[in-house]
């Protein structure tokens, strides 16, 4: 007996296949990896396996941006600084090689030790990493670079000085500059997808997430301390809103799924880091053939038709 | 603590006052203590007489305050939410939903039309935070998207009227990605040549600050509002900073550059009746 969640997918894959408008795409890419993932889900994941992915994407050895760049780009070049204030560390912005063409990355970063999370605060970037990152888009679409972005982040910095300096604001023209651009874009989800401050860097063409990662609009504890009343029912929250790649595959949120070696990607980083990249050159692939005008306005299509509204 | 990049801060001044100790009377002004009658709050459109504090004003009162006579004539008042991860925390998510619109006569938390302000036509989309908090889950986002759309295909400008806890946490990721599905529309209303003004009121925070509100060609906020990505607890709780005592708040986000100009609820009908003369 397929799960509900099985068949919703076969219905997606279905309309994709007829759909006229992908059509002259690399239509039939998409629909393998979509048909291999749909092979490879079973039934719903169960409460303790969306925990599992909770814990996995906030593993202290999970690859962080930088660990995916020294091994997938050539010659990559940081680029510092938000041109106002700031240089945030929280998330990085750069240009480099992939598989032959130059693209510019955009990634939140978290540390490794100590005194490295500190300087990256965790991963939680303040408006002026966000700025940073419109300026590595603006200057990606200006010389027709495509754009990957990393996405691993708890959320963004709740802090006075944030809100100071326009935190909410800065997410939103984040985003509003993604609906606008004319290169080809794609968004990996590779740990913790935090609510605003991960969306700010991930409305694209193409968006993957890896097996382990998760992306939700509040963190488990936070859901927990609202509507329990309590942080320490986080494992309860996250099962009730779902937060692992195979519900956000099967919500539409996500386009595919990139597999991570056996255990989670922190066992084996060069191999994470394959498939990760074969996952970012199969979406860049899917769309880079595009006519720019075309691209941007499926893109906004996408993201128009997401929500689920009552059957009236 | 950390003040961020660069820690270039200011410090404010605290000008509100205490709140008032023990049990207080339940017509109590949250702003100067005084005793208020309903009726004549009504009256002042819910501003306090004595201290000009802004209360809440639930939807329909709102666009009432704004429009010209009966100009208002309301549109997707029958689009309901579903419930597409069988959300259940203490109890479950169509039984809230039920329940707020038992509560609030609305069919979620926004109410959106054609209207007309200072004779001038234009769309409305007003938030109503006594709805499960005002927050943005999927009907929320399509019925704003829709008003987006038809103010483009009439070319008469979008006013946008905030109150909202952000995402709704219960439609999970599909709230979140209520974000990018309204900053869309109103970047195609933009391409259209539509201008779209966007009112915050107390308070604005969370997905809806991160998303349609912060992006109006001009940007208005009541006197006091709260206006943050994050709440006050949330911050005081992960940072352990001392808040400034107007944290988030409009005056704050003003004199921060992020807003045109505070209005009061009794400005706000002149004021956007300009801003309508102006973009013809």
């Amino acid at each position: 007996m397929p799960s509900e969640a099985e068949l919703r997918l076969r219905e997606r894959l279905s309309k994709l296949g007829g759909m006229k408008l992908l059509r002259g795409t690399k239509l039939t890419g998409e629909l393998a990896r979509l048909q291999e993932q749909l092979d490879h889900l079973r039934a719903d994941p169960t409460a303790e396996e969306i925990w599992r992915s909770v814990e996995l994407a906030r593993h202290q050895d999970r690859p962080y941006t930088l660990d995916y760049v020294e091994r997938i780009f050539d010659d990559f070049f940081e680029l510092h600084g938000d041109r106002g204030r700031a240089d945030d560390h929280a998330l990085v912005t750069g240009i480099g090689k992939l598989d032959g063409r130059t693209v510019v990355l955009v990634g939140h970063q978290k540390g490794r030790d100590l005194k490295e999370r500190t300087r990256r605060n965790f991963g939680m970037a303040y408006p002026e990493g966000y700025r940073k990152a419109m300026r590595a888009m603006a200057l990606a679409d200006r010389h027709g670079f495509p754009l990957v972005t990393m996405i691993d982040t708890p959320g963004a910095y709740p802090g006075v000085a944030a809100e100071q300096h326009g935190q909410g604001g800065a997410i939103a023209r984040s985003q509003a500059v993604m609906t606008r651009l004319s290169i080809p874009t794609v968004a990996c989800v590779i740990g913790e997808g935090g609510s605003g401050g991960a969306v700010a860097i991930a409305v694209a063409d193409r968006v993957l997430m890896q097996e382990n990662a998760i992306y939700s609009v509040i963190s488990p504890e936070g859901c927990a301390a609202i509507l329990w009343r309590d942080a320490g029912e986080a494992r309860k929250a996250a099962a009730a809103f779902k937060p692992d790649a195979a519900h956000c595959l099967e919500l539409g949120i996500v386009d595919a799924i990139v597999a991570e070696p056996e255990g989670g990607a922190q066992e084996d980083p060069d191999a994470a880091a394959r498939l990760l990249e074969q996952g970012i050159l199969a979406a860049l692939g899917d769309v880079e053939g595009l006519d720019p005008d075309e691209r941007r306005r499926r893109r906004r299509a996408k993201y128009r038709a997401m929500g689920v509204l009552a059957s009236a | 603590m950390s003040s961020g990049p660069g820690r270039v801060d200011v410090e404010v001044e605290s000008k509100r006052p205490e709140e008032p100790a023990g049990k207080a009377h339940p017509n109590t002004c949250p702003g100067c203590g005084s005793h208020y009658r309903d009726d004549e709050l009504e009256k002042t459109l819910r501003v306090c007489p004595q201290c000009g504090h802004h209360f809440p004003v639930r939807s329909r009162e709102r666009i009432a305050q704004l429009v010209d006579g009966d100009s208002f004539d309301e549109e997707d008042a029958d689009l309901r939410s579903a419930d597409p991860l069988g959300f259940f925390d203490l109890r479950p998510y169509t039984e809230r939903l039920v329940e707020a619109e038992m509560t609030t006569g609305l069919g979620d938390a926004i109410v959106c039309g054609s209207a007309a302000i200072e004779s001038s036509p234009c769309r409305l989309a007003v938030m109503d935070f006594s709805f499960m908090g005002g927050s943005m889950g999927s009907v929320v986002g399509e019925k704003f998207v829709r008003a987006c759309e038809r103010s483009a295909e009439e070319s008469v400008p979008l006013v946008s009227v905030s109150a909202s806890g952000g995402a709704r946490m219960q439609e999970g990721i599909l709230a979140l990605m209520q974000l990018p599905k309204t900053i869309v529309a109103i970047d195609e209303l933009h391409d259209a040549g539509g201008a779209f003004f966007s009112v915050l009121t107390h308070p604005t925070t969370g997905g809806v600050l991160a998303s349609f509100a912060s992006l109006g060609d001009v940007v208005l906020a009541e006197p006091g509002a709260l206006m943050s990505f994050a709440g006050p607890r949330v911050v005081a709780q992960t940072t352990r900073e001392k808040l400034p005592d107007d944290f988030g708040r409009a005056e704050s986000n003003f004199r921060f550059g992020h807003l045109d100009a505070i209005v009061s609820r009794a400005d706000l009908r002149p004021t956007l009746g300009r801003l309508l003369r102006l973009f013809p």
